[in-house]
């Protein structure tokens, strides 16, 4: 490999940068590829959403909506808003240090929340690009044979056995917490949240998800409309 | 079962959405940065996102049966681990394997 010429520690080092984020990966990508083959796709479709789309939990989501049959448009929809955010990484993710064409496109490809995560911290302010395109690798690896390990196990797991897809409204509940104790004292927000998903169930429950992101959104953009004025009225 | 033509459309379609949100960010950042509602709307999002998608997971609880008592339960010690220990593996993985066992056995559906 002409990596080991330019620094023979990159790939070593990204493995042990690795190893915290890679004991959740593998779990969670064996949930994944159980969960692909209960829903009746063979086994291999769990190693092809692994690589090709490579956004943990938007995967989860598309096996629910292939499995429903949903409209490309829905998906394309669901991938947008539920990725919207890896938008703001490109303001702090270490993308100069990474060199060459390719190097450079797979490291925007396999930015995920985890790759994101530790190559902003504190520590990672010296890895050079190498170090950081090993570390996207080895976090890509694990979700592929995490996943493809699942879907083949899962053939095995018995008829009666069922309920596995609770691990992705468990990972949202993680995520909906964290994000929430983030933004302390904003209580509107997941209030609004939350209403804007009840309205969606019951007006549109076939189209949730899009009625629910929309009216969320456009609270948002009212709240703000309406605090903006509020504030210039005082002046 | 879904067709191939149309799994692999599906696999297409959002492989190319996630990384055009992840690559084109980089040539695109300046205007973004200025914006001042993106940046409001931006700090704001994931939290309301989350819990959208929390309530789309559970939009089919079984409200009148007795098996609703698994992911309710479920979702009880996901969230109590979490507040408690602050471990996400922890608890995503307790809560799943609370639903897995009470969905498979004396709830079984």
């Amino acid at each position: 490999m002409r990596t080991s010429t330019v620094e023979p520690g990159a790939r070593a080092a990204a493995l042990r940068d690795s190893g915290s984020v890679g004991l959740g990966l593998v779990p969670l990508g064996l949930a994944f590829g159980m969960l692909v083959t209960q829903s009746g796709v063979d086994w291999w479709y769990a190693s092809l959403f692994t690589l090709a789309v490579y956004a943990g939990s938007f995967e989860f989501l598309l096996v629910g909506l292939v499995g429903a049959l949903a409209p490309l448009g829905t998906v394309a929809l669901t991938a947008f808003l539920v990725n919207i955010r890896h938008v703001f990484y490109a303001l702090s993710f270490p993308l100069h240090r990474v060199e060459g064409r390719l190097a450079r496109a797979y490291s925007t490809f396999a930015l995920t929340d985890e790759a994101y995560a530790l190559t902003t911290g504190e520590p990672a302010r010296t890895w050079s690009g190498r170090r950081v395109l090993w570390l996207q690798a080895f976090l890509h690896l694990y979700w592929v044979g995490g996943a493809t390990a699942g879907a083949l196990l899962g053939s095995l797991i018995p008829a009666g056995v069922t309920g596995l897809e609770f691990a992705l409204t468990a990972l949202f509940t993680v995520l909906a917490l964290d994000a929430v104790r983030d933004r302390r004292g904003d209580l509107p927000t997941p209030l609004l949240a939350l209403l804007s998903a009840l309205v969606g169930r019951l007006v549109a429950p076939d189209q949730m998800l899009l009625v629910a992101f929309a009216l969320f959104t456009t609270a948002l953009v009212a709240r703000r409309v309406v605090t903006r004025r509020g504030r210039s009225a005082d002046a | 079962m879904p067709e191939a033509p149309y799994l692999l459309a599906a696999v297409a379609v959002s492989a190319a959405v996630t990384w055009a949100l992840r690559a084109l960010p980089f040539t695109v950042l300046a205007p973004l940065r200025a914006s001042d509602t993106v940046r409001h709307l931006s700090t704001r999002m994931p939290a309301g996102v989350m819990v959208i998608l929390v309530v789309y997971c559970l939009r089919d609880l079984p409200v009148t049966e007795p098996r609703v008592l698994a992911p309710l339960a479920a979702l009880a010690t996901t969230v109590g681990l979490h507040l408690w220990r602050r471990d996400a593996l922890l608890s995503i993985v307790g809560g799943t394997v609370v639903h897995v066992t009470l969905a498979s056995t004396v709830l079984a559906g």
